[in-house]
């Protein structure tokens, strides 16, 4: 941090926040280990609790594939900004003269290379054993990158509002932040579904692309007006 | 121009005049209420295709517009409040939230006592039952982020930053889950269509929404009047009204 210029720009600020979160992050792999293990071994569930046949696993797999994704981006979302609320560091975010929402941006991303990357790269070993149609696959990879960058952003405002409470802020979390995931759940899995019986899957695809723009411009600014909350209370 | 509003800064203001409408919409709701549940429970005629049954949407209707009226209502309060701090604003929206909920959950389960006879079943994953649940969900999770942040100061703010994430949401789950399924009768009155109703059945109906709506201002009166007084518990004008048994 010490070669940073005293005036950076904006984008030179986005950089450097993003390798510092990765640098941070891969000191401490469980961080971003641990919701791709949850990913794995929730979907491994649903075989045993639902009954192994090919024909009833390859109709629900793009529903709990994405379900599964959803809950593990959820689960590991709590900790966002924890760490820098307690060291501080947060604070100085607060005080610098950049715009708050760039920072939140620049920690969006990389968490989503710590936490929504890993998912799309095993999500097609998942779609395997789901007996999900090899032809969906491309579409099921697709929709994971549009959806889990939109899930992390609608997320962080969540984590942004519950990071100054302490015990069970991770279930009042998602208590806030899963209905309003509701729309990225019905056009993801619908991508999916509609690709598994050949169908075009455009669409949906379309209005991911379409959610993701619109979070990608309001959420963070909800994020960060979130933040101040958080900063100023504690 | 706009000086008046100032006055709704002042804590005894809102109190005084929370407790004269208090009662002025009380009573309002009780007549609504009581005209429409007889001219739709005895006067209006049985419907030729669901017989008794539909008399349910005196209550299901209403309840259901409410359970947004009263989203829209903490929304903008909660904006008023992000944007100018006005207390007034936060315990409207503080207010709001516990009556809205009810009215939602009453619009779920008068829902679920019509579908019975009508679809054959208490619950299907419609459009507008889907959405009514997650409007319950939000409601709730407004609630909880609320109760579990002490500072009142902190909560207020956190809670006004989630109504309006919520507010702009909405209407993006409304539509996404109309379009993943939908089975729901088309809404009955709607602005600018002739309504599919005949007048016997739509002025109970009418009757009841005003009804329900000025139940929920006698509710949000009294509910203000309990923030305002939980709010200003030190200071000397409520001291001056629980020594004189006003309160």
């Amino acid at each position: 941090m010490d070669s940073l210029p005293l005036s950076t720009g904006l984008l030179a600020l986005f950089r450097s926040l993003l390798t510092r979160e990765l640098a941070v992050a891969i000191r401490s792999p469980g961080q971003w280990l641990n919701p791709i293990l949850f990913f794995i071994i929730v979907i491994t569930l649903f075989p045993l609790g639902v009954g192994p046949g090919p024909n009833t696993l390859s109709i629900i797999a793009p529903g709990i594939i994405w379900v599964s994704a959803l809950l593990s981006v959820m689960l590991s979302l709590q900790s966002l900004f924890y760490d820098d609320l307690h060291n501080g560091s947060l604070e100085q975010f607060v005080l610098s003269a950049q715009p708050l929402s760039v920072v939140v941006l620049a920690k969006v991303f990389a968490w989503w290379i710590l936490g929504g990357l890993p998912l799309l790269l095993v999500s097609p070993l998942l779609a395997i054993l789901m007996h999900l149609p090899a032809s969906a696959i491309p579409v099921l990879v697709l929709s994971l990158l549009l959806g889990t960058l939109t899930l992390i952003l609608v997320g962080a405002i969540g984590a942004a509002l519950t990071a100054t409470v302490g015990n069970g802020g991770g279930i009042l979390m998602s208590l806030l932040v899963l209905p309003l995931t509701v729309p990225v759940l019905i056009f993801g899995s619908g991508a999916v579904q509609a690709a598994a019986l050949q169908m075009p899957a455009g669409g949906h695809l379309s209005l991911l692309v379409a959610l993701l723009a619109l979070a990608l411009s309001l959420a963070p600014v909800a994020t960060a007006a979130a933040l101040r909350v958080a900063v100023s209370a504690s | 121009m706009f000086k008046w509003i100032h006055r709704f800064g002042s804590s005894p203001f809102v109190y005084r005049t929370a407790n004269w409408l208090a009662p002025v919409f009380g009573i309002g709701a009780a007549v609504c209420i009581l005209v429409g549940l007889y001219l739709g429970l005895v006067v209006a005629p049985a419907d030729y295709e669901q017989g008794d049954s539909y008399r349910i949407i005196f209550v299901h209707v209403p309840s259901a517009w409410m359970s947004m009226f009263v989203y829209m209502v903490m929304a903008t309060s909660s904006a008023v409040f992000l944007i100018w701090r006005m207390k007034l604003a936060d315990i409207v929206a503080w207010a709001s939230a516990p009556i809205g909920a009810s009215f939602t959950l009453i619009a779920l389960l008068t829902g679920a006592f019509w579908g019975k006879p009508m679809w054959g079943t208490y619950w299907i994953w419609d459009a507008r039952l889907t959405s009514e649940l997650l409007l319950l969900f939000i409601y709730l999770g407004y609630m909880a982020l609320r109760s579990s942040i002490e500072q009142p100061q902190t909560a207020a703010r956190a809670a006004a930053i989630l109504a309006v994430v919520g507010v702009v949401n909405i209407p993006i789950i409304h539509f996404s889950v109309e379009w993943w399924n939908t089975l729901h009768q088309p809404a009955t009155i709607t602005k600018l269509d002739k309504p599919s109703m005949h007048i016997s059945m739509l002025r109970p109906l009418l009757l009841m929404v005003a009804g329900f709506q000025l139940l929920y201002f006698h509710q949000l009166m009294v509910r203000v009047k309990t923030g305002i007084l939980q709010r200003e518990a030190r200071t000397a004008w409520v001291a001056e009204l629980v020594a004189d048994n006003r309160v």
